[in-house]
């Protein structure tokens, strides 16, 4: 069991993570957060790994992972 | 929360970095790489001796970003301010963090001299194969054919000279401890670059002397690509003109 | 530490260095300064923890000098004329940053490459900022091979004091001069304290940040209104010297090895019936304007005489404010002016 949690706010919405993510489980929010990016979002959390590429290749450290 | 009580945190922020959110554009590896060195600062536990060198470039703002002093330089001087603050203080961690123009442009001579004498300095060393913070220009480690401000017709060798090998130059000298190449465009890669950035420390907190790492890094802004594309370019493109690897190691070489 | 040494100026500039406490040089070999860098090689290559380089550049000397500054060391480097004008940057840099260290410059002819002969060409340079932005230099023109000892050690103390780069701004005379030196007894704990700014280990404290810039312009008009200040209250530093001052027919106002020139043509001219005044400025900045004003309420005829084609006399000019008539007699090249010619052309003045 693992879980990710991603700071919408420092989120710029580059979409490395959703590349990077084997489970392909991560996406691109519709809604918009404090500076106008598409934050990242976790879809499907249960398929979640907790394998922390996402936070490895995120830039801006946004991310956390729970394993 | 929950989550915290059921399982263990296994990635998070480093301390060694301050809670300002980073100035740099959406998908540049600056970001990464800085997370990197502040991950290397935490493991070797050297973040309250160290004394951090930030350039002229996009990495300015390199100072608001890490939990340790700082200092910023002139474009391209860090190593020659390096080498003045470790002549001071031999007891504290020293490094500089310098983009392509600062490092291989302006202040090829400072490097060269600084790596030369050996100066117990680690150096982080980001190529991106352009000068991000004043807008898209050609710099020394532009590739052949590549498209800037000002090689809008692309990079001209016969006019223009060759991209600079940063590395492979100053494995040519005697002095380096250290000199290796990474990139952070797949999660191998990220962890062997963590690796190298580590050494880079521990070789100075061992004595050893001047190490350097070169860190291959995407501009999408500049490049006019997505942070997607970039990451692409940068393997088709950078990595077969710009090897990664160990150039130079002292522990391999006795 | 009393007995009288006899000393080349650029070695006395060295050793009163180290005397002071400084354990830090980064410099370039040029002439004619190139006795100091390398009595700073044999001197400070033979005490331990203290440091000399031979650095690959002007630029990379200065910067060097910036590093060690903010790290808390008693700095110094050297040059001459087309080197201080390399080392510019990082001299605007320190002065906006706050970083005190002493650069010695040992004019020469310019511009350009100039000559390597005595000139006093780089006095805008020196006191009215060289580099760019707002800023000054603490500036010291010696005049002797002992004040070469004494103004260094001041150079450095008052760099302390206001954390600003101090210039000591001497000339190939003066630092190939040989003259006798006393080294008066120095504490270095009379060496102030850095450790409530300068970089290092930031263990129970927060960590620092010297940064040289703001890309908000009302947040760096406080730095540069911070500086600004700083520069007013630096004016009660001032020094000079006034010689023959109290009924002259003329004075000359001059500095660094053209004064002692002077002091020659006061005596010939005393031989003639002629009353010659003489007020030596020894701070360049801040620069002695209300003495120079002074002297002006009570004379009527000033000249100015330097080896350049006339810099300091602006500031004569600015001092005496119109009261007086100010005229200047220059040399260039390299050309040291002699007493004589001083005398000619103060009888063409007083015809």
């Amino acid at each position: 069991m693992a879980k990710i949690i991603i700071d919408r706010e420092r989120c710029k919405g580059c979409e490395l993570c959703t590349l990077i993510c084997p489970q392909k489980i991560i996406v691109m929010s519709k809604s918009f957060n404090k500076k106008s990016y598409h934050p990242a979002e976790l879809m499907n959390p249960e398929k979640c790994t907790g394998c922390a590429f996402c936070a490895m290749t995120c830039p801006d450290v946004a991310i956390e992972v729970y394993k | 929360m929950g989550v915290k009580k059921l399982m263990k945190q296994v990635f998070t922020k480093p301390k060694s970095l301050t809670d300002v959110p980073f100035t740099y554009c959406p998908g540049c590896h600056h970001g990464i790489i800085h997370r990197l060195v502040a991950e290397a600062m935490d493991d070797l536990n050297i973040a309250e001796d160290t004394i951090g060198i930030a350039p002229v470039g996009c990495a300015v703002f390199a100072y608001l970003f890490f939990e340790c002093d700082m200092i910023v330089a002139a474009h391209g001087r860090a190593p020659a301010i390096a080498t003045g603050i470790k002549r001071v203080k031999p007891d504290n961690i020293v490094f500089t963090y310098q983009g392509d123009g600062d490092l291989a442009s302006i202040g090829t001579a400072e490097i060269v001299h600084a790596a030369n004498r050996g100066e117990k300095i680690t150096v982080i060393f980001v190529n991106n194969a352009i000068y991000g913070m004043t807008g898209g220009q050609m710099a020394p480690t532009t590739l052949e054919g590549q498209i800037t401000q000002t090689s809008p017709y692309g990079r001209d060798s016969k006019t223009m000279g060759m991209p600079i090998r940063i590395c492979e130059l100053l494995s040519t000298l005697n002095s380096p401890a250290y000199i290796a190449r990474v990139a952070l465009t797949k999660p191998a890669y990220i962890v062997k670059a963590k690796k190298a950035i580590k050494k880079a420390f521990q070789y100075q907190l061992d004595g050893k002397g001047f190490a350097l790492v070169e860190v291959l890094s995407t501009c999408p802004t500049s490049w006019g690509l997505s942070p997607k594309e970039a990451n692409e370019w940068l393997n088709e493109k950078m990595i077969p003109y710009y090897p990664l690897g160990e150039f130079k190691n002292v522990e391999e070489v006795s | 530490m009393e007995e009288r040494l006899l000393m080349k100026g650029n070695e006395a500039i060295g050793e009163a260095a180290i005397h002071a406490g400084c354990r830090y040089y980064f410099g370039y070999p040029i002439t004619p300064q190139s006795e100091l860098i390398a009595y700073m090689a044999k001197r400070l290559l033979k005490i331990k923890g203290a440091t000399f380089i031979q650095a690959e550049s002007e630029i990379a000397a200065i910067n060097m000098v910036y590093g060690a500054s903010a790290a808390g060391g008693r700095v110094m480097t050297s040059s001459s004329s087309p080197g201080i004008s390399l080392k510019q940057e990082g001299i605007s840099y320190l002065a906006c940053a706050e970083l005190p260290c002493v650069i010695v410059n040992i004019m020469r002819g310019g511009p350009g490459l100039g000559s390597i002969q005595p000139a006093q060409g780089d006095y805008f340079q020196a006191t009215k900022g060289g580099g760019h932005g707002d800023y000054h230099l603490i500036v010291f023109a010696p005049s002797s091979v002992q004040e070469l000892v004494d103004l260094t050690i001041r150079a450095f103390s008052l760099a302390d004091k206001y954390r600003n780069p101090a210039m000591i701004l001497g000339d190939g005379l003066l630092g190939q001069m040989m003259e006798p030196v006393q080294f008066k007894e120095f504490d270095e704990k009379n060496i102030p304290s850095k450790e409530d700014w300068a970089l290092g280990s930031s263990h129970g404290r927060k960590p620092r940040r010297i940064v040289p810039f703001d890309l908000d312009p009302n947040e760096l008009e406080k730095i540069v209104n911070k500086l600004g200040q700083k520069y007013q209250d630096m004016q009660k530093e001032v020094e000079y010297e006034v010689v023959n001052i109290d009924n002259p027919d003329i004075v000359i106002v001059a500095y660094g090895s053209i004064a002692r020139i002077v002091k020659t043509t006061i005596q010939k001219a005393k031989q003639e019936g002629i009353n010659i005044g003489l007020v030596r400025p020894i701070t360049l900045y801040p620069f002695p304007y209300a003495a120079i004003e002074e002297v002006a309420n009570k004379v009527d005829k000033f000249l100015v005489t330097e080896m350049s084609l006339g810099q300091m006399v602006e500031d004569v000019k600015l001092a005496v404010k119109g009261k007086s008539q100010v005229s200047f007699y220059g040399r260039t090249g390299g050309v040291v002016i002699s007493p004589i010619e001083i005398l000619q052309e103060v009888k063409k003045l007083l015809d």
